[in-house]
């Protein structure tokens, strides 16, 4: 190997080991192979840990429960049953010690989501009693006249008859 | 002279040869006996969504937005719900505005640009609504195309994004059928569903799964028989989407018709 | 705002998260890659298969294929949204996807162009060094110069003559190396897109020969038009110097040189031409002939909304025209450059109308996507993926060009 001609090589030679070196130091010591092979299972477990450990915000219906039993008893016997404390309440987070209260949305928007009248044949939507909250009482949030934990029972009837 | 004594222990010396290196092969792969087994695995997250209970109130894609801490104005989301209406005429209206995170609170179709088209009553000959999110396939082609291995399936089938190693390449969002892909506005790395893995890894159900109020999306582990929705999906006449591009999806879908994109 | 929203307008029904993610930057990445692939090729004609005519070029055609090679990168890094990431793909490659190979391809690639490169001005390195090492006081530019040269001999200081001979056939072999990888490393740009099974205009097999072909094309393209340029250059510089230096070569013989050398290498190019234009005629043919489930969609896009891109742009200005050009009898320079940079176009906007319209409908084929390309940069973004950024990219190989041609000079035996 005394021809000149190998010289190049040594350069390549010495990229490439350069090139493995940076890898041993760059690559986490944890990337490798997982469970469902090089195709799919190529990466870095302990991501799996980093997306486990991602905050609950949504706690659920069964969190409220502990102290607001009133209120759960109440909606669970009404048509609304189904919905959830937190689809109105906002996350509760860690409520209530942060935060200390939540934000309610009484907007008409929310209750749209479901009554905004859509004559849906083939959906579950058009069986859903709705409106057009362009000509029904514009302007008054739902809950004036609509108790929304049973819509059964009338809304915040006091409120109302002050604003008229 | 071969004696059919020397004959019959020749043979046998060479099959028994022949067959210590290839057991020895399978030996040495237990992984891939396990695979071929199938059940060393206990748990295997699928979905299900009705879309015949499914009426668009949008709730699953803000529960969704928050607890995943997309944006929550951003143009992009995690889960969406389309609206079809499919007029007397044969033709099929598709919109999604803002993946139909405020619901749908519009006759009309939202056909881009700012324009909207108007549809009668007394024209539509069906309209419902159809959930999306990922399908976490069995061969997810976006994991297949990650040039570095960024994201990747755990071994209960949830395909996630290590944003700590996506070089943003985009190439997963190109490599997707279903258009469940983005890039997160604030991380810049690939995004996707990941069914609320921090939910369900600590038996909790997803966020969208909570915030609906009509039991149209359900979440569910295909290896427990006695799961409702394995229960479902093995007795029930169930389909998925896009199976010709051989990914194998599994959010599984009851009610679901051509008309579906 | 989302990255894609400041240029993507939609239309009819696409999936929310749907935009245009792979922008310019992404059409500069293969022209940029056919165009090293192409230099190199037409270089090699010569080392390799010993097209004499092809002499005058070739060594030109090696060091602008090295002055590209960076510039094959620069898009794609522009492109990341985690750039300083990118090394990734050489310490983690996924090779299930097409893009791991990147890193080792390129890499390997630009060793053998630096090696090729390396055997055939090894004489020059080493006369130089020499010469500046007979200086006895030594300026500091002429002492770092020195050095640049003297480490560019990499010891190897023997320039006899089997010593020369030797570094000729090695020159011969790496060509010959050359030629498979510079077109695996187009090639797979070309099976990044032709893989892709969920983008209904990409997806073919014929996908990566395409690429090959077209990369050809532009790269020979290139070289033709840059030779014109430094030709033209050097015989204004031969006018005004012949007075002085009788022994160099005249206005004539450069002029006679020059369009000999044109005339050879556009033969070539129109070959290439011939196959590039049969083989996207027959993916276009085939497509309409099967008519798929997205045919009705594609259909709408190639006949209707890129019609003006797809068939007056790309296949009539970047392929009709120059064909006939170069077809006509004696070719002349004039009509060369025209032809040239007519095929350029093509090719360019080839690349365009695969990256850009193969997004341009939505993959539930129910809508389309409209790229608004940003020419007036008001944030990064726009900056990166924007006529700017694809500008920079477009200057960027001409001024390593540049530079590597103090070191390297192109056209020093007729000096």
């Amino acid at each position: 190997m005394k021809s000149h001609v190998w010289r190049p090589l040594y350069v390549v030679l010495f990229v490439v080991a350069t090139i493995l070196v940076v890898r041993k130091i760059v690559v986490p010591p944890d990337f490798g192979i997982g469970p469902r092979g090089y195709m799919y299972g190529w990466h870095r477990p302990s991501n799996e840990g980093e997306w486990q450990k991602v905050t609950v915000k949504y706690r659920t219906t069964e969190y409220c429960k502990k102290c607001h039993r009133d209120k759960y008893d109440e909606i669970k016997q009404s048509p609304h049953a189904n919905i959830a404390c937190e689809n109105c309440h906002g996350p509760a987070l860690a409520h209530p010690e942060d935060p200390k209260a939540l934000n309610i949305d009484r907007t008409r928007e929310l209750c749209a989501r479901c009554h905004f009248r859509l004559e849906y044949p083939t959906s579950g939507r058009g069986k859903i009693r709705g409106i057009d909250p362009k000509t029904h009482n514009p302007g008054l949030e739902c809950v004036t006249c609509h108790w929304p934990h049973d819509p059964r029972k009338e809304g915040h009837h006091d409120h109302a008859q002050k604003l008229l | 002279m071969i004696t059919r004594r020397s004959f019959c222990k020749k043979s046998l010396l060479m099959i028994g040869g022949l067959a210590l290196p290839l057991s020895a092969f399978e030996l040495f792969d237990p992984k891939r006996l396990l695979a071929e087994k199938g059940d060393g695995k206990k748990v295997r997250w699928v979905f299900l969504v009705d879309t015949e209970k499914c009426v668009g109130c949008g709730f699953c894609v803000k529960g969704c937005k928050t607890e995943n801490e997309i944006p929550y104005d951003a143009n992009v989301t995690r889960t969406w719900v389309e609206r079809y209406v499919v007029t007397k005429d044969g033709k099929t209206h598709i919109d999604s505005p803002k993946g139909g995170r405020d619901g749908f609170e519009n006759r009309a179709i939202d056909i881009g640009e700012g324009k909207f088209q108007e549809i009668k009553n007394e024209e539509i000959s069906k309209a419902f609504f159809v959930p999306k999110l990922c399908n976490q396939c069995d061969n997810p082609p976006c994991v297949q195309v990650c040039p570095v291995g960024a994201t990747y399936q755990t071994e209960d089938g949830v395909v996630l994004v290590d944003r700590k190693w996506c070089i943003g390449c985009g190439y997963c969002v190109m490599g997707c059928p279903y258009g469940v892909r983005f890039f997160h506005p604030v991380y810049h790395t690939a995004e996707k569903c990941n069914f609320c893995y921090h939910r369900i890894s600590q038996g909790m159900k997803t966020a969208c799964v909570e915030a609906c109020a009509f039991g149209a999306r359900r979440i569910g582990n295909i290896r427990d028989p006695e799961d409702p929705v394995t229960k479902i999906i093995t007795t029930e006449r169930v389909n998925v989407l896009k199976e010709e591009y051989g990914t194998t999806p599994q959010v599984f879908y009851l009610g679901l018709t051509k008309e579906v994109k | 705002m989302v990255h894609g929203e400041a240029w993507t307008l939609k239309e009819f029904f696409t999936y929310p998260n749907e935009y245009i993610y792979w922008t310019i930057q992404i059409v500069m990445y293969p022209f940029m890659t056919g165009l090293v692939a192409g230099a190199f090729v037409l270089s090699s004609l010569y080392h390799v298969f010993n097209v004499k005519a092809l002499k005058g070029i070739a060594r030109f055609s090696l060091v602008f294929s090295f002055a590209l090679l960076p510039v094959a990168m620069l898009p794609l890094m522009l492109h990341l949204q985690q750039p300083q990431r990118g090394i990734e793909v050489m310490m983690t490659p996924h090779f299930t996807s097409a893009i791991a190979a990147f890193g080792i391809v390129f890499t390997t690639y630009g060793m053998i162009v630096a090696s090729e490169l390396w055997f055939v001005y090894r004489k020059h390195f080493v006369e130089t060094a020499l010469r500046l090492r007979a200086i006895a006081d030594r300026s500091f530019s002429e002492h770092l110069l020195h050095l640049l040269f003297t480490a560019l001999t990499l010891g190897a200081e023997d320039i006899s003559h089997e010593a020369l001979e030797a570094d000729e056939r090695a020159v011969k072999k790496l060509a010959a190396a050359g030629i498979p990888v510079a077109c695996f490393l187009h090639g797979y740009a070309g099976f990044i897109f032709g893989s892709v099974k969920a983008n209904a205009l990409w997806m073919t097999p014929l996908m990566p020969v395409i690429f090959i072909c077209s990369a050809v094309v532009s790269g020979i393209a290139l070289c033709i038009l840059t030779y014109i340029v430094t030709m033209e250059v050097r015989k204004i510089l031969a006018a005004h110097r012949q007075k002085q230096y009788p022994e160099l070569p005249s206005h004539e013989e450069l002029k006679s040189a020059e369009i000999d050398v044109v005339t050879m290498t556009s033969r070539y190019l129109v070959m290439f031409l011939v196959a590039a234009i049969t083989l996207e005629l027959l993916d276009l043919i085939f497509r309409g002939y099967t008519a798929m489930k997205s045919w009705d969609i594609l259909r709408r896009v190639i006949y209707e909304r890129d019609f003006v891109n797809i068939f007056v742009i790309q296949y009539g200005m970047g392929n009709l025209v120059p064909f006939i050009l170069f077809l006509m009898p004696r070719l002349t320079i004039r009509r060369a450059v025209l032809g040239t940079m007519l095929v350029l176009l093509g090719v360019f906007m080839m690349r365009w109308n695969v990256v850009i319209g193969g997004q341009a409908f939505s993959s539930s084929l129910s809508g389309f996507m409209h790229y608004h390309l940003p020419i007036v940069p008001h944030d990064m973004e726009t900056f990166k993926e924007g006529l700017c950024g694809a500008l920079l990219v477009a200057v960027v190989p001409f001024c390593i060009f540049y530079v590597l041609n103090k070191v390297m000079p192109v056209f020093k035996d007729t000096h």
